[in-house]
């Protein structure tokens, strides 16, 4: 279906159909054969970032593209309705980019350009096997010698570990709580730092996830972002963006879903009629169409606080809850609406249902969504 | 080098496409236009000449008005300017006059190097590099997979059946290329940006020096008297297999001289 868009300026038109041909031309073909093999697509980023869609919301300055959210997250939403995992590592690309742009001093930020550039890849490394919810607690040390961080410990489902040319890595370098943990910008190539096995997924398996284990690896102190201690903010405010970014993929993932259980629906006979036509199964479709549309709306809603510098975490929350949960229930009635067919790979349906459950669970879970919302409710 | 791209701007060939009623000439009007497929690949081999050697690319295009949404296109891939010809007694050239336009243009821009698509997907005539390096008085090296730049000398493989050739020429000259040379790149954010802000100029029949009755139907060497759509395909020959399927199967392929 095509989505009618109210977009902010004639060049976010041209972005938006830049993005569908790529979408169209390079992702759609490829999703499927990637997905069953498991591969990486990435000479498929690299065609994304030389067509300047690895940097959209940071500024010209820096090699970005100035493109508000609201632009940047529809780009996502159409790269997601072709191929989740490309569009979920242009988010978390993005995202890694967030903590140098917006908290990195001047000399940091000359990397930028290399980073937005489109050849290189991002990862960012919160997480840890013991505790990925309660990101305070995180164990990984930081020891400062000299003129260099040693770092030692484990991450734990990484995106991009393995591929990735760049991590953030967050890491304790003070006491216990929010208040000890800070951020660091280090090269993949680092010694020490070794990526492991990548896990075996339920879904999204063309995006590598692996445990990346620290063994005193030497980052240069003058890659510490932000100071010592600012790491828990630094970390919390670029979910609050990485947030929309999941919020986003889920809408388009959720109108794959939806387009191709429709498409479906309308030749499949039974009865002797389309099975669209039966008020039980139209109705389905219904609720799936106006639960994307609200989803969408909710995200590009609090994308526009973003862009218009008002506090927007709360909404991001909200839209991230909202539009994952919409996207697991859509892509699941999708499966039911093409019967067994749904059920078989031949499909992309079932894909995307395995798909969907990852958002759930990713930038913090849907619980850990609902704690901060009501605990904005509870301080009133 | 300076090098001049022919960019045609045509219907959507993986779409539906038809001739008018009135005049037998391609429905432009209503069509998905886009970039003749073929001239993607000789734009990226001009970019690549371009990159490795320095210079300056031309985008040339004879078209109507809309033609324009095919030259900013084009524009954003990396080109540096355009040259849009554009005149309302253009309407229903043939090949010949298409090259007689084309090639007056060239006149004005001085190339070093023409490459064009090896055809179009609407016309498929396949000879307007012959014809513009004909009346150009310049080499024409048709149908390349590859193109290889050393300072005035030109090396091309042209593709074909058997395998290919090798032919060289000295700059100026033509050269058509197949979409076997190269992979074009998708326009980037920043090249459609900057594509809106590059200089397309117009020029008419008349800053050509050529006359209106040299071209359009007027100067048509050969006109499109009447078309019809190709039949949809019969339904074909069913077997069933009641044991001796086999033997019907070679039968009908004997038949019809495929074995
Ligand atoms: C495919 C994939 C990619 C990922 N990519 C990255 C990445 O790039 N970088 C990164 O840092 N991490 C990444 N993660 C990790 C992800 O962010 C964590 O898995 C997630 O935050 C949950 O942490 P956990 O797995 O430790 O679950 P736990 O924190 O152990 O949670 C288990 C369950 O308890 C619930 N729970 C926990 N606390 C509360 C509470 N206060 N109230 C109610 N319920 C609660 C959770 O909602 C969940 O249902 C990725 C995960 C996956 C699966
Ligand atoms: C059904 C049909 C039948 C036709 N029959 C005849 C016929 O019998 N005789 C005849 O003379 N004409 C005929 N024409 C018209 C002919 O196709 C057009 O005149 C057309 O311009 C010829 O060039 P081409 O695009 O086919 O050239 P080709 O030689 O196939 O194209 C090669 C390249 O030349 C360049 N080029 C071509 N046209 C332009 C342009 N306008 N601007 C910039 N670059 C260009 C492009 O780079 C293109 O890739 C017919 C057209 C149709 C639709």
């Amino acid at each position: 279906m095509t989505v009618d868009r109210i977009l902010p300026t004639d060049e976010a038109h041209d972005l938006l159909d830049l993005a569908t041909e790529l979408a169209d031309r390079e992702l759609a073909p490829k999703a499927a054969g990637f997905e069953e093999r498991a591969e990486f697509p990435r000479d498929v980023l690299r065609t994304l970032g030389r067509a300047g869609l690895l940097g959209l919301p940071y500024p010209e300055e820096h090699g970005g593209a100035a493109q508000p959210y609201e632009v940047y997250l529809q780009v996502l939403e159409i790269l997601a309705s072709r191929w989740l995992a490309v569009a979920e590592a242009v988010s978390v690309h993005t995202l890694s980019c967030y903590p140098v742009a917006a908290f990195g001093n001047d000399e940091q930020r000359k990397l930028l350009p290399d980073m937005l550039g489109g050849d290189l890849l991002g990862a960012y490394c919160l997480s840890e096997p013991q505790g990925g919810s309660d990101a305070a607690a995180l164990s990984t040390r930081a020891v400062r010698d000299g003129d260099a961080y040693v770092v030692s410990g484990t991450k734990a489902w990484i995106t991009h570990a393995r591929v990735a040319d760049f991590y953030n890595i967050f890491c304790r370098t003070g006491g216990p709580g929010p208040k000890g943990i800070s951020c660091l910008l280090a090269d993949a190539g680092t010694a020490g730092i070794t990526p492991q096995a990548a896990e075996r997924t339920m879904g999204l398996r063309a995006s590598p996830v692996a445990q990346l284990a620290f063994d005193e690896a030497r980052v240069p102190a003058d890659r510490l972002i932000g100071g010592e201690g600012v790491g828990f903010t630094i970390a919390m405010s670029a979910l609050d963006s990485g947030r929309l970014g999941i919020a986003a993929c889920a809408v388009g993932l959720a109108q794959a879903a939806l387009d191709y259980a429709v498409g479906y629906a309308r030749e499949r006979q039974q009865f002797g009629r389309a099975i669209i036509d039966f008020q039980g199964l139209g109705f389905t479709l219904a609720d799936a169409a106006t639960q994307i549309s609200a989803a969408r709306a909710l995200t590009l809603a609090a994308a526009r606080l973003r862009d218009a510098g008002r506090p927007y975490s709360i909404e991001a929350a909200k839209a991230k809850l909202f539009a994952t949960d919409m996207a697991m229930r859509v892509t699941t009635d999708a499966v039911q609406v093409l019967g067994g067919a749904g059920y078989v790979a031949d499909h992309p349906v079932e894909r995307y249902m395995r798909e969907a459950k990852v958002l759930q669970i990713v930038e913090g879970t849907n619980q850990i969504q609902r704690v901060v919302i009501s605990r904005a409710l509870a301080k009133g | 080098m300076n090098i001049v791209v022919l960019v045609k701007q045509v219907p959507d060939s993986g779409a539906d496409r038809n001739l008018r009623n009135d005049d037998n000439t391609v429905d432009r009007g209503s069509a998905n236009n886009v970039i003749n497929e073929m001239d993607e690949y000789a734009i990226e081999e001009a970019l690549k000449i371009k990159e490795a050697h320095g210079g300056e690319v031309t985008i040339l295009t004879m078209g109507p008005d809309r033609a324009t949404e095919s030259i900013r296109k084009a524009l954003s891939m990396g080109p540096d300017k355009a040259v849009h010809v554009v005149d309302d007694a253009l309407h229903g050239s043939c090949a010949v006059a298409t090259s007689k336009v084309l090639a007056a243009a060239l006149g004005q821009l001085n190339a070093d190097l023409v490459i064009c698509g090896a055809e179009s997907t609407d016309g498929r005539v396949q000879v307007m590099p012959h014809m513009i390096a004909e009346r150009l008085g310049v080499a024409a090296l048709t149908g390349a997979r590859k193109l290889t730049v050393d300072g005035g000398t030109l090396t091309v493989e042209r593709q074909t059946e058997e395998g290919y050739e090798v032919i060289t020429a000295a700059t100026p000259a033509v050269v058509s290329v197949w979409d076997t040379i190269n992979e074009p790149r998708y326009p980037s954010f920043k090249g459609i940006m900057a594509a809106k802000k590059k200089p397309v100029q117009t020029l008419s029949l008349a800053d050509l020096g050529v006359a209106p009755t040299e071209v359009g139907f007027d100067g048509a060497t050969s006109a499109v008297v009447e078309h019809s759509k190709r039949p949809p395909r019969s339904g074909g020959a069913k077997i069933t297999d009641e044991g001796e399927g086999g033997v019907k199967l070679v039968e009908f392929l004997a038949t019809e001289k495929f074995v």
